[in-house]
């Protein structure tokens, strides 16, 4: 299995390759850079591991949430290189991601991703690991105020993402005893979106390059937007 | 030589295919006018969410159009000026897919698309011209030495006229986009009836202003009884103004510049009343007039791609790491 993934959904911008189970990866925080950096980082990648896209089965990306240009970054990159190489992609959600990061880095298994949504709303889903590689979501994610999360059953949760880091403790109140413990350092990486889009590719999720579409979550952007009109990227 | 071009400034997503020896090839445009006419305007974030659900189909289809990818040998984008967000998804597909495909790409200049469109045209304009370009967004009056050679000889200190034409229509009512209402309400009035200013033609110099005439309408308007009489007369003096006003700076420009050829571009050049006006002063001033067609009036890709191409066959080529511009002048263009 050989596998690009790219993510510009936060402040993050990173890229990764998977190969046979190995993963390189690129990895800066660079506000307002991604446009910037995110082909060079897919280039070196590929040759540093001496491949071309040919030799590629598919494309990953963090298709959201996040910020809405950054989104539509990583989406229309995703997008041009599929057509470009005919390759299939796998659209990776963000707080997968997140969740994913908190397993690889700590062996969590109960993750509450949440992101940061301005606002004072956080973007949010409640994952479980279920092997490694696969992060499963239970009910939806969504995008609302810190107070209103929709909260999990049982203990032992870990939370994870900038939405702790924004609203830890309100977060923290919400959940109660549920909550083990949180960590709001945490951006989604492209080594946790090439990881998880492996494991989806082969569930057979992947799709075709027109269907790479960022998933926004908040969708009520008119009103909210007058003020952003004209200030260029969130 | 071929070059793929895309065009996702504002709320139009186009894109073509430009062939060196015979023209452009294939051509769509998508606009997203219903989808902002609720709003009154383009709003940004819908725009940019537009681009990407509808860029890469029309990619796909213009492509297969022009004989597929294999035909190719390049593809240009508008990189700049626009919305930021509504360029990034031109710019991203458009970098990504010559990446992946291993062609060279390059970043165009959005109105110097618009500038260079009347050069697809049959009988095209020869450098040196005299270009009025005129749209929501600018009022230039250019000198176009050449590709790249781009000296301002003119611009609005306030309003763009397009941007004059849209807030004259809503204040008279009429629905978004307001400049081809505006203009085919003008039809049935008096341009005589109310007196308009014509900003700034008594003094020297070839910059604009036109946000004290769309000031003018409105004070007109409320002394009116804004009958539907009065609205088509307004529309008709007020059009009458800009029209006389753009007029009188282009005569002025190819008298002082010695230029023989005017193009008129941008959406505001698709105006009649514009085209026929400035006719006349080309005619007395022993000059010749060219503008695109409809088409290539409006924001569109074929431009683009035929601007890429002139670039490309110079030998310019954009390195992997893209971006767009909200804001770029045209006379830092080389």
């Amino acid at each position: 299995m050989r596998l690009l993934a790219l993510d510009t959904a936060t402040e993050a911008c990173s890229a990764a390759l998977l190969v046979e189970g190995e993963v390189l990866e690129r990895y800066e925080v660079a506000p307002r850079r991604h446009a910037e950096l995110v082909l060079p980082m897919l280039e070196s990648l590929l040759d540093e591991a001496g491949l071309s896209l040919s030799r590629l089965d598919a494309l990953a990306f963090g298709r959201g949430p996040g910020a809405f240009t950054g989104l539509r970054i990583a989406a229309g990159v995703a997008q041009g290189i599929a057509l470009g190489a005919e390759l299939p992609v796998v659209p990776v959600s963000t707080l997968a991601a997140l969740a994913h990061g908190a397993f690889r880095e700590r062996g969590e298994t109960a993750v509450l991703a949440g992101i940061d949504a301005r606002m004072g709303e956080v973007y949010w889903g409640i994952y479980r690991g279920v092997e490694a590689g696969v992060m499963e979501c239970v009910g939806e994610e969504c995008v609302c105020p810190p107070q209103v999360v929709p909260v999990p059953p049982g203990k032992g949760w870990f939370g994870a993402g900038t939405a702790w880091a924004c609203h830890g403790e309100i977060l923290a109140r919400r959940l109660g005893p549920r909550l083990a413990a949180w960590a709001g350092d945490s951006l989604p990486r492209a080594r946790d979106i090439a990881v998880l889009g492996a494991g989806l590719y082969r569930a057979g999720r992947a799709v075709d390059p027109a269907q790479a579409l960022p998933v926004y979550l908040r969708d009520k952007v008119v009103a909210e937007k007058a003020d952003a009109t004209d200030r260029g990227r969130e | 030589m071929r070059v793929l071009g895309i065009e996702t400034s504002c709320d139009e997503t186009s894109v073509a295919v430009y062939d060196s020896e015979t023209g452009i090839v294939a051509h769509e445009i998508y606009s997203q006018q219903t989808l902002h006419a609720a709003y009154g305007g383009v709003v940004p974030e819908l725009a940019s969410r537009d681009h990407i659900r509808k860029l890469l189909p029309m990619v796909r289809g213009v492509v297969r159009e022009a004989g597929g990818r294999e035909s190719l040998q390049g593809v240009a984008y508008t990189a700049g000026p626009g919305l930021i967000g509504a360029l990034l998804v031109g710019v991203a597909v458009g970098r990504s897919l010559a990446w992946a495909w291993g062609l060279p790409a390059v970043a165009i200049h959005h109105m110097e698309g618009h500038l260079l469109a009347p050069m697809l045209e049959p009988v095209p304009p020869a450098f040196p011209f005299l270009a009025l370009l005129v749209s929501g967004g600018h009022t230039l009056l250019v000198r176009v030495g050449g590709l790249g050679d781009y000296d301002i000889l003119g611009d609005t200190l306030d309003d763009a006229v397009g941007e004059a034409f849209d807030k004259t229509a809503k204040a008279l009512g009429l629905p978004y986009p307001g400049g081809p209402a505006l203009e085919a309400l003008a039809r049935g009035g008096d341009p005589a009836r109310f007196t308009f200013p014509r900003p700034m033609t008594d003094r020297p110099g070839l910059d604009f202003s036109f946000s004290g005439l769309k000031t003018h309408v409105l004070q007109t308007l409320c002394r009116s009884d804004a009958s539907p009489q009065a609205r088509a007369d307004i529309a008709a003096g007020f059009q009458q103004a800009v029209v006389e006003t753009l007029a009188i700076k282009c005569r002025r420009a190819l008298r002082e510049t010695g230029l023989r050829q005017l193009v008129i571009a941008g959406g505001v050049g698709a105006n009649q009343a514009l085209r026929e006006k400035l006719q006349a002063v080309v005619d007395e001033e022993g000059a010749a007039l060219f503008y695109p067609r409809l088409e290539y009036c409006t924001d569109n890709a074929a431009m683009i791609a035929y601007a890429g191409w002139l670039r490309l066959a110079r030998g310019e080529r954009c390195p992997a790491s893209f971006n767009a511009r909200a804001r770029w002048s045209l006379a830092s263009l080389r």
